[in-house]
């Protein structure tokens, strides 16, 4: 009888051992990645870096040319971008970022145009009936420039038509393995301010060609992809941080379990063998009881 | 010894080049350009083209690029490239088959991004032809 619930809490050790398992398998794997995800950010960070000075010297040797891309933000409706994963099992990461468009949304006189990157954030607007202009998926585990390419496209597509005055987005930040932060980060209209900070001091004389005027729009084109592959690699390193935290805690979760639920079953098996005891010994006890009383007879 | 300046061939993913050079060629909206050290500093579009990086005491690299900037300030020349390769990066086979796949498109019909593809696949071959050709 007391033998049967050992048996259930041996079971139960078992799979929750096998859980251990993998959540510890996953959280090697997020940490493998997460430097691979780093070394991919540095990768990319000549390229930001020589692009915004192209921009500032443009800006210092002729005046920074008129843009439809530089200006102040203007009310109307609100282009946001949602950078989430197509992967669950990472804590906060999705759900942290979907919560804050959704407030935002909701916010009255609000008119949004949704850009929603990963099948978390596709599912999560579905299922809450929020129209999403554009869904881009298979994203974030290894972002690719030609998807940064496909979303700044529409990010683009949707501002220049006027559809939306600004667009922002929201995503998170990765500033060290050990910290990331979810923020809202301005993409479009591009703050002037931006390209003339590195300018004071020498100012080159550019040869420039094409001119300014025609040079300028595919510039801050290129720029906004650029911004927004930047923003894609970060997001991919903290995904894969979020997992490994988020595995990490299920693994130290998984041993409380296990330590937990070995206790109650060595606790039920010295029951079990105590009353086991107890039977023999009244059972004894009882015979000779009856042989006694025999002998007196 | 030629004087050199410093060349960077930098794509959206990774860093292509780095290093000291002495001679740099490509091609922008007007035509070819070539960069010497020193040159006056410069800002143009690059086309889809062959860039040729010449160093001292080693041999020439070449690479495909696929549109981008071109910077030149301070005896630096910055190429920003939005798709580059070098040569013996080049996968011939593929290139060939895009070649095949644009010529057929193009014969009965105008497109400008099959346009586009087309000279990108003859810019990969003719890179990977003058780099074997070379070594």
């Amino acid at each position: 009888m007391a033998g049967g619930q050992e048996r259930i809490l041996r079971r139960r050790i078992k799979s929750v051992q096998a859980t251990k398992k993998i959540t510890k398998a996953m959280e090697l794997i997020a940490a493998s990645r997460i430097v691979k995800a780093m070394g991919r950010i540095n990768d990319a960070r000549p390229y930001l870096t020589a692009m915004t000075k192209v921009v500032e010297d443009l800006a210092a040797s002729s005046g920074l040319p008129k843009s439809r891309y530089l200006a102040d933000p203007q009310p109307g409706p609100r282009g946001m971008l949602v950078i989430t994963s197509d992967r669950g099992l990472c804590g906060s990461f999705n759900s942290a970022p979907l919560r804050m468009v959704e407030k935002a949304v909701a916010q009255p006189g609000t008119q949004a145009k949704i850009v929603a990157v990963g099948k978390k954030a596709q599912s999560f607007f579905r299922y809450r009936e929020i129209p999403v202009e554009h869904q881009v998926l298979g994203v974030t585990d290894r972002p690719t420039y030609a998807h940064a390419q496909e979303i700044a496209q529409q990010v683009l597509a949707l501002y220049d038509a006027g559809e939306a005055t600004t667009v922002d987005a929201f995503t998170t930040r990765f500033l060290s393995a050990g910290s990331q932060r979810l923020e809202v980060i301005p993409i479009l209209p591009i703050d002037p301010e931006k390209f003339l900070s590195g300018t004071h001091g020498q100012s080159l004389d550019f040869e420039i060609e094409p001119s300014p005027e025609e040079l300028i729009d595919p510039l801050l084109r290129l720029y906004v992809e650029e911004m927004i592959f930047a923003l894609l690699l970060e997001a991919s390193a903290s995904e894969h941080a979020y997992r490994q935290r988020a595995m990490k805690a299920a693994t130290e979760n998984a041993e409380e379990l296990i330590k937990k639920y070995t206790r109650i079953m060595n606790r039920a098996r010295q029951d079990a063998i105590t009353t086991e005891i107890m039977e023999i010994v009244g059972g004894a006890e009882a015979l000779r009881a009856s042989d006694n009383l025999e002998e007196l007879e | 010894m030629a004087a050199t300046m410093h060349a960077e061939l930098l794509t959206p993913e990774r860093s292509l080049f780095s290093g000291d050079v002495t001679y740099v060629m490509a091609r922008t909206g007007d035509g070819d350009i070539a960069f010497l050290a020193n040159h006056a500093p410069f800002i143009g579009t690059l086309e889809i083209c062959v860039v040729k990086i010449e160093r001292p005491g080693e041999a020439d690299l070449f690479a495909a690029v696929h549109g981008g900037f071109v910077h030149v300030a301070k005896n630096r020349v910055t190429l920003l490239a939005d798709v580059a390769e070098l040569a013996n990066e080049i996968d011939v086979a593929r290139a060939r088959l895009a070649m095949e796949r644009a010529e057929q498109v193009l014969a009965h019909a105008t497109d400008t991004s099959v346009e586009a593809a087309l000279r990108r696949a003859h810019v990969r071959l003719a890179v990977s032809e003058t780099f074997t050709r070379h070594s």
